[in-house]
């Protein structure tokens, strides 16, 4: 593998999961193909039910497609099934951690049940428990932890044994914006430092911005995958705001010199363009009018969500609906 | 912050060392929780000492065991035997609630087979139910009986073996058992006849056809007769003794030497644990 062209480090095709059989089928993965790049980090967005962790559990060798194939860090996941599992790393969306046991000596556990060496495990696991925090908490039982400690100790222990791939299934789930935000840090430290291909789902949008590509999935199929800005870009256009001296008369001059309509919009010059970043530059040069202040507001991923499934994507998530607050968004 | 990640890391090679590993860590784990858990620890003990020191002294009246024998030294040995089976069958079931709280997944998803996490569970529960155990063979000089090394050394043999069986047969149970509500009814359900039809309270010389065919199927009578063999054999036995306390277990009329019985006690293992393996892996 080295020195030849780099496999993908995930690379799906026709990939389907069925529960259950006859009246009670249930296909939760319905045929999807995507490949991931050496070192990228890919979010997995899509609503309650939409397939996500059952697509996890397959590249992950814990469930057996029903059909399709996955290739993982180079091997199959059903054939080369030990090999996949060396190269992975895992933090489920259910805790798996040995409450009664402390941190040190779960990651202990992790580290043997994979085969380290004695000084690797060690250096790893001082390592992995400085990289979230808690080095100073490694003696403690898992069980005096908080919600968002345990998560961070998990995601600790994926890493252990410095797999090519990790995959996070809900990370972020039920935890405050702080510990989200400390737990995007490390991930993106993690990438920095070192080649890894992080493979995440999430329900939380902002989150996805994150991500180098992301791949949207609603019932159990993948409806759009591309980058988030260019995903952005397809679904609509920038706009800008601008505060100005004059905005008659700037009004007129973006009609006259760059042939675009603005309009007067809570008290300020209003426009809408393809892209933002490419417009602005040329307002300075080109307007000639004194320009206070200027606004470009690109699409959010809740509008791209919103386009290619028809609904948010806390619309499909039942009462606690924020719809009305996105839908008065833009 | 950390250093850089270097990889590769030096994996230990050899997939037989690396298995062994696994199973050895996975049954640290058991040590290390189990030791945690003194309540446990105690209230384990409690149950057997009920048995030999309050049902034996009180029934002790009542039996006639043909000769002199207390009927606490008869019953000592059986006891020995129940005890480790509580303690062993829980460990074997606690793989329940390993799932439960998701723990089974982390060694689920390891490299390594399910052979040698079920082998973990079990050498870890046998250990914890054994060494328990030594605690109650420390009284058997109150029922009368020398501490003798080399009794000592081989009753603790047969505990092993019969934990090693118990915690295996828990473990094939929480391969079908999926949650924690139906895991202690079922339990019981499995230990208690284990328990009264084992000859570890009374002897099954004599006993109806229905019951004796019962004790014969029942593993548990395997490690209860050599057990109670090497501690009977201590003393002088009378003939009536040695016919109602030490009855011939006997197979379509073939009385099956002491050595065969913990032979099969393995052997049964042995199936258990393979069975185990199988349904593990196409269950989960
Ligand atoms: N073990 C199972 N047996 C039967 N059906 C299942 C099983 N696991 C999942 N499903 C079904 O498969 C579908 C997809 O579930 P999955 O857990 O993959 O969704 P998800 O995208 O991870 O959802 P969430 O955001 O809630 O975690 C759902 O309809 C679910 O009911
Ligand atoms: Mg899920």
């Amino acid at each position: 593998m080295p020195n030849t062209v780099r496999e993908p480090a995930i690379s799906v095709g026709g990939l389907t999961k069925s529960y259950g059989r006859g009246d009670q089928l249930i296909e939760a993965v319905k045929g999807i193909d995507l490949s991931v790049e050496a070192g990228q980090t890919y979010g997995f967005l899509g609503p309650n039910g939409a397939g996500k962790s059952t697509t996890i559990e397959m590249l992950c060798t814990i469930r057996n497609p029903t059909s399709g194939s996955a290739r993982v860090a180079g091997y199959d996941v059903v054939e080369e099934r030990d090999e996949v599992r060396r190269r992975i790393g895992l933090v489920f969306q259910q805790q798996t951690l040995d409450q009664q046991l402390t941190a040190q000596q779960n990651l202990r556990f992790h580290a043997d049940l994979y085969g380290l060496a004695r000084g690797d495990a060690d250096r790893r696991i001082d390592e992995v428990l400085d990289m979230v925090a808690l080095s100073d908490r490694r003696g403690d039982e898992v069980q005096k932890f908080s919600g968002g400690m345990k998560r961070r100790l998990e995601i600790a222990r994926g890493l252990v044994h410095s797999p090519q791939v990790l995959f996070l299934d809900e990370p972020t789930i039920g935890l405050d914006p702080q510990t989200r935000r400390a737990i995007w840090d490390y991930l993106h430290d993690l990438r920095r430092r070192t080649e890894i291909t992080v493979f995440v789902t999430t329900h939380y949008m902002d989150e996805a911005e994150h991500c180098d590509r992301i791949a949207i999935m609603d019932n159990g199929e993948i409806v759009v995958e591309d980058t988030p800005e260019a995903l952005k870009s397809s679904v609509g256009t920038d706009r800008i705001a601008l505060r100005t001296d004059d905005d008659e008369l700037t009004i007129g001059r973006l009609r006259e010199r760059l042939g675009i309509e603005a309009a007067m919009h809570e008290g300020q010059v209003t426009l809408a363009v393809a892209e933002g970043a490419q417009v602005v530059p040329r307002l300075f040069t080109e307007l000639d009018t004194v320009i206070q202040s200027v606004t470009v507001t690109r699409p959010s991923l809740d509008d791209v969500f919103m386009a290619y499934t028809g609904r948010t994507i806390r619309d499909s998530e039942g009462p606690q609906s924020m719809a009305a607050v996105f839908a008065g968004r833009r | 912050m950390a250093a850089p990640v270097r990889e590769p890391l030096t994996v230990v090679r050899g997939d037989l060392s690396h298995q062994l590993r696994a199973t050895w860590v996975v049954c640290r784990r058991e040590l290390l929780r189990f030791g945690k858990d003194k309540a446990r620890m105690l209230t384990m003990l409690l149950q057997p000492l009920l048995f030999i020191f309050v049902m034996g002294t009180g029934l002790g009246s009542i039996v006639d065991t043909g000769g002199g024998t207390d009927f606490r030294t008869f019953l000592f040995p059986g006891v020995l035997a129940t005890s480790v089976l509580f303690t062993a069958a829980f460990s074997g079931i606690s793989l329940v609630w390993d799932r439960e709280f998701g723990f089974l997944r982390e060694m689920m998803v390891a490299p390594i087979s399910r052979s040698s996490i079920i082998w973990g569970k079990c050498l870890g529960g046998a250990i914890v139910a054994t060494g328990q155990s030594l605690i109650l063979l420390a009284l058997i000089g109150t029922v009368g009986i020398p501490y003798s090394p080399v009794l000592l050394v081989q009753l603790v043999g047969c505990l092993f073996l019969g934990s090693l069986l118990l915690t295996a047969l828990g473990v094939l149970l929480s391969t079908r058992i999926k949650t924690i509500q139906a895991a202690m009814p079922i339990s019981q359900m499995l230990i208690m006849p284990m328990m009264f039809l084992s000859g570890s309270l009374f002897p099954v010389s004599g006993l109806p056809d229905w019951l004796a065919v019962l004790t014969k199927l029942n593993p548990l009578t395997y490690v209860v007769q050599p057990m109670r063999h090497l501690v009977l054999e201590q003393l002088s036995l009378t003939d009536v003794e040695r016919e109602r306390l030490l009855p011939v277990i006997t197979w379509f009329g073939w009385s099956v030497p002491v050595g065969v019985q913990l032979i099969a006690v393995g052997a049964i293992t042995l199936a258990l644990v393979a069975l185990a393996a199988r349904t593990f892996r196409t269950v989960e």
